[in-house]
């Protein structure tokens, strides 16, 4: 990460500044999502203006909204296990937190750089479940119970056609490592023509749908919000949440829907690099530098428009029902994400 | 710099990573409670059921068809560990890894089929 600095950076120094791009890489693609979708495009969607008062064209609204919940009173119910009522939010925040530390964002700008990177981030993504089981089951409230119950049946439901349509990817690249599946991406051709590079959107189509299937059920966003559903669980596990704590829940909510749409764009789209032969390149050693600045910039472009996609089916579509959502799991995707699996594989070894 | 391996260095920015998502919501949570009231009443820290004082416990146990989808959850979970290596080295293994993989996964998708024909799939 320091090399385009062309100094040496001691290593408490990195580490402080990998730590603030963290935080950087959580907050802001979680206040441009609210701001942008849930604010303003839900509100176009549905005829009317969204906010307007705080700044031009509510642009501040956010300010507004975090200076209200600072000042709103932290309720814990009596009868809650209250430890484990406040642990809960903070650890949704950490399993965000360890998300985006995986996140490949240049040649050189990364936060971690592991060999199994992919397989890191599949593993720690499914604690923000424990967060939620706990938030559910310490409220002792009924809704709350059945809210962290459906959140736990559907995430592990769910968990799996996300893994088995990123084994697809991986067959394909032949790395689990992040940044050589961007490479892969971007320094392959289509039938010789390498202008685009090889973008697996093309090749693992499949895997792509189900995996955004997955994601918006991981994400329990609309029509898989049976978790929280207002209507009639009032918003599950977070019905006895009140100020900051809630906050916390909903930061974590729309950073992991960032994080997730990052971790879409370097599956699929090709992640922060331009197809290589472009410039010539061959490998990440022969990257410009300048991509380390550039390459940040497409990956928040490609992540708002996986984020517009998540948003706009959450936005139009009704929610399904607890028994649909595990038969369409088990019995349609899983089916799926094997036979795209079986495929892939098969064209590997032939071609 | 010296004696600690960059493998094991990247896993420590994870540690750093998850101490600071603990220091973020821990510094926001004491700005607030310098602004923040506090008035606890019993009717405020009552359980909250839709404006109905709660009835019985909050707690209770849960139905069994959960414990189903986790068992199926942890057998197919297992079989995922096992493919990723096998993808990442497809390439060398050729037909042999190719075949070797369908009978494994064949063998675990019987399972998925039983589990169907049993009818456990079901949410009811």
């Amino acid at each position: 990460m320091m090399s385009m600095f062309a100094v040496e950076v001691p290593y408490w120094g990195q580490s402080l500044l990998r730590v603030l791009g963290g935080i950087v890489a959580v907050l802001l693609p979680a206040g441009t999502i609210v701001y942008v979708f849930l604010f303003k495009m839900m509100s176009f969607m549905q005829s009317r203006l969204g906010p307007m008062e705080a700044g031009p064209y509510g642009s501040l609204q956010l300010v507004a909204e975090v200076g209200k919940w600072l000042q709103k009173e932290d309720i814990i119910p009596e009868r809650a296990d209250a430890r484990i009522f406040k642990m809960a939010p903070i650890v949704v925040l950490v399993s965000t937190f360890l998300l985006v530390a995986v996140v490949p964002f240049g040649p050189d700008a990364w936060f971690t750089n592991f060999e199994v990177g992919i397989f890191y981030a599949l593993a720690v993504s499914s604690l923000s479940v424990l967060g939620i089981l706990m938030a559910g089951w310490a409220s002792a409230n009924k809704y709350s119970l059945l809210g962290g119950l459906r959140a736990a049946g559907q995430l592990i439901a769910y968990e799996l056609p996300m893994v088995l349509a990123v084994i697809g990817v991986v067959i394909q690249a032949g790395t689990m490592n992040l940044q050589q599946i961007v490479v892969a991406q971007n320094s392959g051709s289509i039938f010789g023509f390498d202008g685009l590079g090889n973008p697996y959107i093309f090749t693992q189509f499949v895997g792509f749908v189900v995996f955004m299937i997955a994601i918006q059920a991981e994400l329990t966003q609309a029509p898989f919000d049976m978790p929280i559903a207002e209507s009639e669980l009032v918003s599950g596990y977070m019905t006895e949440y009140s100020g900051f704590r809630f906050l916390i829940f909903f930061i974590g909510e729309f950073a992991t829907a960032g994080v997730f749409s990052l971790l879409t764009s370097v599956l699929f789209l090709g992640g922060w690099g331009v197809p290589f032969a472009w410039f010539g390149w061959t490998d990440v050693d022969s990257v410009a530098n300048w991509m380390n600045v550039v390459g940040p910039v497409i990956m928040i472009t490609k992540m708002m428009l996986i984020a517009f996609i998540i948003m706009w089916v959450r936005f139009s579509s009704p929610r399904f029902r607890e028994d649909q959502l595990q038969r369409f799991a088990w019995k349609v995707l899983i089916p799926v994400s094997l036979g795209n699996i079986a495929l892939t594989s098969i064209f590997k070894v032939v071609m | 710099m010296s004696g600690v391996s960059d493998f094991l260095r990247s896993y420590l920015t994870v540690g750093w990573f998850g101490i600071a998502a603990v220091a973020l919501a821990g510094l926001l949570l004491w700005v607030s409670s310098l602004v923040r009231p506090s008035r606890p009443g019993h009717e405020k820290l009552l359980t909250y059921e839709s404006g109905v004082d709660p009835v019985g416990e909050g707690w209770s146990q849960s139905q069994v068809r959960y414990y189903i989808f986790a068992l199926l959850f942890v057998v197919f979970d297992v079989e995922v560990v096992f493919i990723f290596p096998w993808a990442t080295q497809l390439e060398r293994y050729g037909t042999f890894g190719l075949v070797e993989m369908g009978v494994f996964v064949f063998v675990l998708l019987l399972g998925l089929v039983y589990a169907w024909r049993k009818g456990v799939l079901r949410w009811v």
